[in-house]
């Protein structure tokens, strides 16, 4: 794909984050399309190209009213919104649709017209895995991790410390549902949950939704707002089935999707100011430094317990707070997209001075997907 | 309202073969007849190469301990938090998703690259689940 021909010209969140008790699953893609559509300065007559995950692209149209010429139901986890965006470019490349409406929401707290999610009992999931107690994310998502640890002597405090520095970045942020200060010891004595992780390094349970919407670079000096130009996109999945990985030392979706990304956007991990690696749990953002080339895996639990990603530090990780404090409603990467933008923009609340290029790394599943979009402001 | 029970796998045709082998108590997997690729979940064909020539194998049901959680909450219905759920890598290759018997289900307990042995636990008459526990001698 050629670098910066797709910008982003619109990005909003839902009205409200967090608890979100009197409105629908749906309603909350409608909050947060309308807050981007008037971020943008459209209307919605504009969109002709629609993405969502999830909900069906035809509930959505139909609710908002949108007639499209091009649609994307790309349902892979989380980090499917990375893969619209990679899509959505495609696509205004090839003519397809001019204007990309990307829609998330998820009534996940307060459960309000939220689709049922389970796991037919002969399914390979339902054979292999659900008969031996696995039950939601916190009891499948941190199986690796051990191995991980054992492998490059990563330790306890090490990953504990992932949930203190982003509780820094959002003490910095108005909008994050969890900014008290909390310390590694906070950490390591909160209630257990799966070892070993406990309450503080899972993710929130949060309701909320956002937005995107991209159009060509050439159209895109005309919006109201500041373009985010997409330099570079990557995707790939893995498997379904956490116990199936190729190995759990690193996740091939994430190694394939990452380099993809800087590959196509021409840059070094030098070059990059801002950074976002969707931490549904603690080791997420372990894994990503390490699959992404940051650095050696050996080298990121002490990167980060060094203070290297905190306020202040020289690589800022999840500026926002990320799934562990700013908020999580179950499919965190639209959220992880919208920190990277309103960084490019130059308005994120714990704003990174200067910075011109943002990764945004998602996973969908548990490391069953992931997706790797390069921003920059600078055409 | 009854107690939600626990998940239990219902056979398909691509996997009725391994199910039976546990209800044998033997473990089954299956070696590529083309590349001797042996691998699992059961499919029809070689993941590696493609090729349908396939065959079924009792495994030798020993293995060791590749990683696992210590689940607390939520538990699953029919299990009794604290409960380990684990991956083992077979002696074959292949990893399993399992639960680990005969042993606490503890940190200190549960230590990673131990050798394990498959432990075959009967849910009804239909299905039997391949469990591991701590390798005698």
């Amino acid at each position: 794909m050629r670098r910066n021909a797709v910008a982003v010209v619109g990005a909003a969140e839902t009205t409200e984050l967090g608890v979100i008790p009197n409105m629908s699953q749906i309603q909350l893609h409608a909050d947060a399309a309308l807050n981007a559509i008037a971020d943008a300065g459209l209307k919605l007559s504009d969109i002709d190209g629609f993405a969502t995950a999830v909900e069906s692209p035809q509930q959505v149209c139909h609710y908002l009213g949108i007639k499209p010429t091009w649609v994307d139901g790309t349902s892979v986890g989380g980090c499917s919104f990375m893969l619209h965006v990679r899509h959505a470019a495609a696509a205004i490349e090839a003519g397809l649709c001019k204007t990309v409406l990307i829609t998330h929401a998820e009534s996940g707290k307060s459960m309000i017209g939220k689709l049922p999610r389970s796991i037919p009992a002969d399914s390979l999931q339902g054979q292999f895995e659900a008969p031996f107690g696995v039950y939601g994310p916190p009891s499948m998502f941190p199986i690796p991790v051990l191995r991980f640890m054992k492998t490059y002597g990563v330790t306890h405090e090490q990953l504990a410390s992932v949930a203190v520095v982003q509780r820094e970045w959002a003490a910095k942020n108005p909008r994050a549902s969890m900014k008290d200060p909390i310390t590694v010891a906070d950490v390591l004595n909160s209630r257990m949950i799966a070892y070993p992780f406990r309450l503080l390094q899972c993710c929130l349970v949060t309701d909320g939704g956002g937005a995107l919407i991209l159009t060509s670079a050439d159209r895109a000096k005309d919006f109201p707002r500041k373009p985010v130009y997409i330099l570079g996109t990557g995707e790939s999945v893995e498997t379904p089935m956490v116990s199936q990985m190729e190995t759990f030392n690193s996740s091939r979706a994430f190694k394939v999707a990452g380099p993809l990304a800087f590959k196509e956007a021409g840059i070094a991990h030098k070059d990059v100011d801002h950074l976002m690696i969707y931490d549904a749990f603690a080791h997420l953002p372990l894994y990503g430094l390490g699959d992404l080339g940051f650095m050696p895996y050996e080298e990121t639990g002490k990167f980060i317990a060094d203070g290297n990603t905190r306020p202040g530090g020289k690589l800022p990780l999840n500026t926002n707070g990320g799934g562990l404090s700013y908020m999580h409603s179950g499919m965190y990467g639209m959220y992880a997209l919208q920190e990277s933008v309103r960084q490019m923009r130059g308005i994120a609340p714990a704003q990174v001075n200067d910075a011109k290029i943002s990764v945004c790394h998602g996973v969908g599943g548990m490391f069953a997907a992931s997706g790797t979009i390069i921003f920059t402001n600078e055409k | 309202m009854a107690e939600a029970a626990r998940a239990k796998p219902k056979p398909t045709p691509e996997t009725q073969h391994f199910w039976d082998g546990t209800k044998a108590g033997e473990l089954r997997l299956q070696r590529c007849d083309a590349c001797a690729n042996v691998y699992f979940p059961p499919r029809p064909f070689c993941p590696s190469c493609a090729s349908r020539k396939v065959s079924v194998f009792k495994a030798s049901g020993k293995g060791k301990l590749y990683s696992y959680v210590i689940n607390h909450r939520p538990a699953a219905p029919g299990f009794t938090p604290p409960y380990a759920i684990a991956v083992v890598e077979l002696d074959e290759g292949p990893r399993m998703m399992s639960n680990i018997v005969d042993c606490p289900q503890t940190p200190e307990a549960l230590v990673l690259d131990m050798k394990l042995e498959v432990a075959f636990e009967k849910l009804d008459d239909k299905i039997t689940l391949p469990n591991f526990r701590p390798a005698k001698g």
